[in-house]
């Protein structure tokens, strides 16, 4: 068998310029997406998904929490926008914690590519899918009777503050991805955390209701906070207090967590 | 070419790595190794499990630093040049693996694009080498759906993408039924016919033997033998000559007469004499001197050298033997068949 290896003697390159490090970065997204198209089950995760929550919220609890399906609609759906989208981060720290295990990741450092791109690849990507998934959203609620009291400006606010905010989020998720050693317990710890954590807000119900000091913390929750400004922009009230908060939050994950996610990344590798 | 390769006594090297030391916590993965890879060589680095020679790759590779010591590929230091390093090489083997969930085709085109390569280019490198690989019925098809050998035979092809001058096979054959690995040694054989210098590391005898022109053997990360395939079976015994006597009462017999022939000491255990022979050439001989001699031979059998009784000859030790006890070195060849039995079905076992 002959193979075809003949190597030319080229000139080797001292760095990676930038323009190489973006192109590398839109390659692995690229890889990160077409993923999807040979594993249905992702596709099920991202889109069906949130269609489920959406329909089960609003016809199972819409009724009892809100007196309508639709009033409540009007209410969770920006809520329900929100957790998806947390929960959506998990992608990025499984995907990441898969590489790492079956040894792709190796591979991948092991090319002469730009040292940030494999993990700029993957939250490229991913931040692609949370855009597929809030407008899958959005959609579904349309044809459900969910109307938009704003103006397109402020939907593609919306966007870009629940794109930002899951970008700072998943900062901490990957840092948990260096320090489990499975995929399968990225996503356990994801759910141990975001479930709770995005409950205990006014993501699906006025917080009114609830005992003093959950009160206390469902205001400072930051999932609280992202709902809000989530519902501002897509149906009415306040803006500009909950999205500054929301933004102040995503600075604070993205400072603590980053460094210590990157730290980590190369002490696992 | 001489500005990018290291050149040691007038000969060419394309790896040279000098006093390696790489710990894990509490344990010493390399304790000090030194290799000389000569370039368009194969190279073996031969060892048990946890021996040391996956970190001693993935130092070669840019992966890991090493806590002492240092390493050149093509001239450049891994540490302080990794990203020319990094243009050098190819890597393949048990952990450098392909992404499961994207077809053939797309594993390569990716990788392709990564190095460099314009659209049409990877297209064209990803074709070439799905087609010598002859994964080009498949090349559709998501890897998670290929077999053993098909994996093994994509992740090879992947580390070719970028025509490496010099490529790492970790294990290239661990896991691999005897059909798909001589299979492997083929498409091995052909890349060496074009020049690339191979680093392969592996736990067999018999595939380092078949592929490297030098062996290095490591053990709880040291360089324990150094050598030619030849060289290293001239001084472990090639292959084990056993005669089992149909009458026990011909064993002295036939003690003298294998001992005449191969010049060397027999041992004897369960009723059978073994000793290493050098030159089967010699074993018509063995035949005539027993039967001129009248002994009625129950079995007579001819076997290669194992790893564990080269471990043996080299260290005194198994190579499996977790302890790293000297004890029962004395006796080889009854032990020997034991190693050989387990080496088989630990093989399989994977």
């Amino acid at each position: 068998m002959s193979i075809a290896v003949e190597t030319t003697a080229r000139p080797l390159r001292v760095r990676v310029s930038a323009v190489e490090g973006v192109r590398q970065t839109c390659s692995l997204a690229w890889r990160t997406l077409v993923q999807i198209k040979h594993s249905p089950f992702e596709l099920l995760d991202f889109t069906v998904q949130p269609v489920m929550f959406v329909l089960l919220f609003t016809y199972v609890f819409g009724g009892a929490i809100a007196g309508s399906p639709h009033q409540y609609l009007t209410f969770a759906l920006p809520g329900i926008i929100v957790q998806n989208a947390l929960f959506t981060t998990l992608n990025t720290g499984v995907g990441l914690s898969t590489d790492l295990e079956k040894g792709f990741f190796d591979r991948l450092r092991a090319l002469p590519i730009a040292r940030f791109s494999p993990l700029a690849g993957r939250i490229v990507a991913d931040v692609v899918k949370q855009a597929w998934s809030i407008a899958m959203l959005l959609i579904v609620g349309a044809i459900l009777g969910f109307r938009v009291g704003t103006g397109p400006p402020s939907v593609l606010a919306a966007f870009a503050l629940l794109l930002v905010s899951t970008l700072a989020v998943s900062w901490p998720i990957v840092l948990v991805a260096m320090l489990a050693a499975k995929p399968e317990k990225v996503q356990v710890f994801g759910f141990i955390v975001l479930f709770p954590l995005t409950f205990t807000s006014d993501a699906f119900v006025r917080t009114a209701s609830m005992p003093g000091w959950l009160q206390a913390w469902a205001k400072v929750n930051p999932v609280s906070l992202l709902s809000d400004a989530a519902r501002g922009l897509l149906v009415s009230g306040p803006v500009t207090g909950p999205a500054l908060a929301s933004l102040l939050y995503a600075l604070g994950f993205t400072v603590v967590f980053a460094p210590l996610a990157v730290r980590a990344l190369r002490r696992r590798v | 070419m001489s500005a990018i390769t290291g050149i040691v006594g007038g000969m060419t090297y394309s790896i040279v790595a000098e006093g390696l030391v790489k710990r894990f916590g509490e344990t010493v993965a390399l304790a000090g190794v030194d290799l000389e890879v000569r370039t368009g060589s194969v190279f073996g680095l031969l060892g048990p499990n946890g021996a040391g020679k996956t970190t001693a790759v993935r130092i070669l590779a840019t992966l890991v630093r090493p806590d002492a010591g240092h390493a050149t590929v093509g001239g450049y230091d891994v540490v302080a040049s990794a990203h020319q390093v990094r243009q050098l090489i190819g890597l393949a083997g048990q952990y450098a693996s392909v992404d499961e969930t994207l077809t053939g085709l797309e594993n390569l085109l990716l990788i392709g694009r990564l190095v460099g390569q314009s659209r049409s280019a990877a297209r064209h490198r990803a074709r070439e080498l799905l087609a010598d690989f002859r994964l080009d019925d498949a090349a559709g098809r998501a890897v998670k759906t290929y077999s053993g050998g098909m994996r093994r035979r994509l992740d090879l092809a992947a580390s070719l993408v970028s025509r490496p001058r010099v490529l790492y096979l970790d294990e290239p054959t661990t896991g691999l039924d005897p059909l798909s690995r001589s299979e492997m040694w083929d498409i091995i054989r052909g890349l060496t016919a074009s020049g690339v210098t191979v680093l392969l590391t592996t736990q067999y005898l018999d595939e380092a033997d078949q592929l490297a022109g030098e062996i290095v053997v490591v053990d709880h990360g040291r360089v324990i033998a150094t050598g030619t395939p030849a060289e290293l079976k001239a001084r472990t015994g090639a292959r084990f000559l056993a005669v089992t006597p149909a009458r026990p009462a011909d064993l002295p017999a036939v003690v003298s007469i294998v001992g005449m022939l191969t010049q060397a000491t027999p041992t004897v255990s369960d009723a059978t004499v073994t000793a290493p022979l050098a030159d089967s050439a010699v074993l018509p001989a063995v035949v005539r001197h027993l039967d001129d001699a009248g002994v009625e031979v129950g079995e007579l059998s001819l076997r290669g050298s194992s790893l564990d009784e080269v471990f043996l000859s080299l260290t005194g030790h198994r190579a499996r033997d977790e302890s790293g006890s000297e004890s029962g070195s004395a006796s080889g060849s009854g032990h020997a068949d034991q190693g050989e039995l387990r080496a088989v079905s630990e093989r399989s076992a994977r």
